[in-house]
């Protein structure tokens, strides 16, 4: 099936930013499909003005390309709206050993430091390095760290 | 309605995000603290970025070849159609905070209300914009209230710049005959609506931030009609610079 060939491919496209999650860790694969005009991949942006989205729909074209499956385009889709529920469980396994905490929608107490597990973590500013992250600082180690936002 | 009409709304929609945030990416390196440079950063980029989105539909709906770009670049003040407020100088980092506060309760009243939209695209753009939004407002509120609620000098700041920018609220929250129209399509939000949940939300944080809300002037604003201030043909100078300069320019 050339869709299950799609869908290995794209679990080595990673995200530029933070290099340890693939596409599809990421949850931004809306769909793989194919006609007479090729395949069409789906990509959801994670925030509007994310230039990581860019690169991505880049780095799957080119991937795809390589495989020499024909005629790609990589489409946008707005609607519904990505959400960070949609991090796959590997991903956000991923995440924590990168040393970046996983969303929690739950009070901050249930978030762990990822690099000494404590709970007693501090929120220094809902923004960080990158539009999806938020920056912490661990109360017990004392060491900043970033946490994957929720949204 | 014409299409025209749709492509001066949605220009208003995405002019007022891409104002707002040239004006806050001009704060890049020079604010108070790291985690602030951030913030309007961040702030800076969604708002771009939802600006791109708006932008994109709009030259689609006009049709006739106009990308982003064109858009965003090779358009004169007179044919901006962002709010007055948007393009007000960034001032001190508390006028910068009353500005970004004002505007962020109206986007995200907006914003809920377009992703009601019967216009699918709108109303695509909008339920991820409203989620963003969320943050920028929780941002500027907090920053509100520490600084009117704080010293005797931040307190006396940002006074000075509610009763300065004050003035520029009424456009956003007053209807003119095209957000009329857009309301009775079910495309956009009815302003008088808005205006009451706007005001209770303004008026809370205020109430808290100890600031007193200054009396509505009524002279009216019209940068939604193109109608702007001195400010914006300056900041689009620099702005635009780059490709006006070097047309069709790359990376």
């Amino acid at each position: 099936m050339v869709n299950e060939r799609v869908w290995r491919v794209l679990e080595s496209v990673m995200d530029p930013e933070i290099p340890v999650l693939s596409v599809l860790d990421l949850g931004v694969v809306r769909y793989v499909r194919s006609d007479e005009g090729g395949l069409r991949v789906g990509i959801t942006p994670t925030y509007s003005g994310c230039p990581a989205t860019e690169v991505i729909q880049r780095s799957i074209h080119e991937a795809l390309a390589r495989e020499e499956l024909g005629n790609v385009t990589v489409e946008t889709v707005l609607s519904p709206p990505w959400t960070s529920e949609w991090l796959t469980e590997e991903g956000r396994r991923k995440l924590e050993t990168f040393g970046i905490a996983a969303p929690t929608a739950r009070a901050a107490s249930n978030m762990a430091c990822p690099r000494c597990g404590s709970h007693e973590v501090k929120r220094l500013s809902e923004f960080g390095s990158t539009p999806c992250k938020a920056h912490y600082r661990c109360s017990d180690c004392l060491e900043p760290f970033d946490v994957f936002k929720c949204i | 309605m014409t299409s025209e009409a749709k492509f001066r709304y949605v220009l208003r929609l995405a002019d007022t995000s891409l104002v707002l945030g040239q004006r806050l990416g001009e704060w890049v390196g020079h604010a108070p603290a790291l985690e602030e440079d951030l913030a309007l950063a961040n702030i800076a980029l969604d708002l771009i970025g939802q600006a791109r989105l708006f932008l994109s539909y709009a030259g689609e709906i006009e049709g006739r070849g106009r990308d982003e770009d064109a858009l965003a670049y090779l358009r004169d003040a007179p044919e901006f159609c962002n709010a007055s407020l948007a393009e007000q100088p960034n001032g001190d980092f508390g006028r910068t905070i009353v500005r970004q506060f004002l505007l962020d309760a109206w986007q995200l009243e907006v914003y809920e209300a377009l992703a009601g939209s019967s216009d699918a695209r709108l109303a695509g753009i909008a339920a991820k914009a409203v989620k963003e939004t969320r943050y920028h407002v929780r941002f500027s509120a907090g920053w509100l209230v520490r600084l009117g609620d704080g010293t005797a000098e931040s307190h006396a700041r940002v006074e000075q710049a509610l009763d300065a920018l004050w003035r520029f609220t009424d456009e956003l929250l007053t209807p003119d005959a095209l957000d009329e129209e857009m309301a009775a399509a079910g495309i956009g939000p009815s302003l008088p609506a808005l205006r009451a949940r706007w005001e209770e939300r303004v008026g809370a944080v205020l109430a808290e931030a100890t600031l007193k809300q200054p009396a509505m002037s009524r002279y009216p604003w019209y940068g939604k009609r193109g109608v702007h201030t001195e400010h914006l043909g300056h900041m689009l100078a620099e702005m635009q610079h780059l490709p006006r300069t070097f047309p069709g320019v790359t990376w």
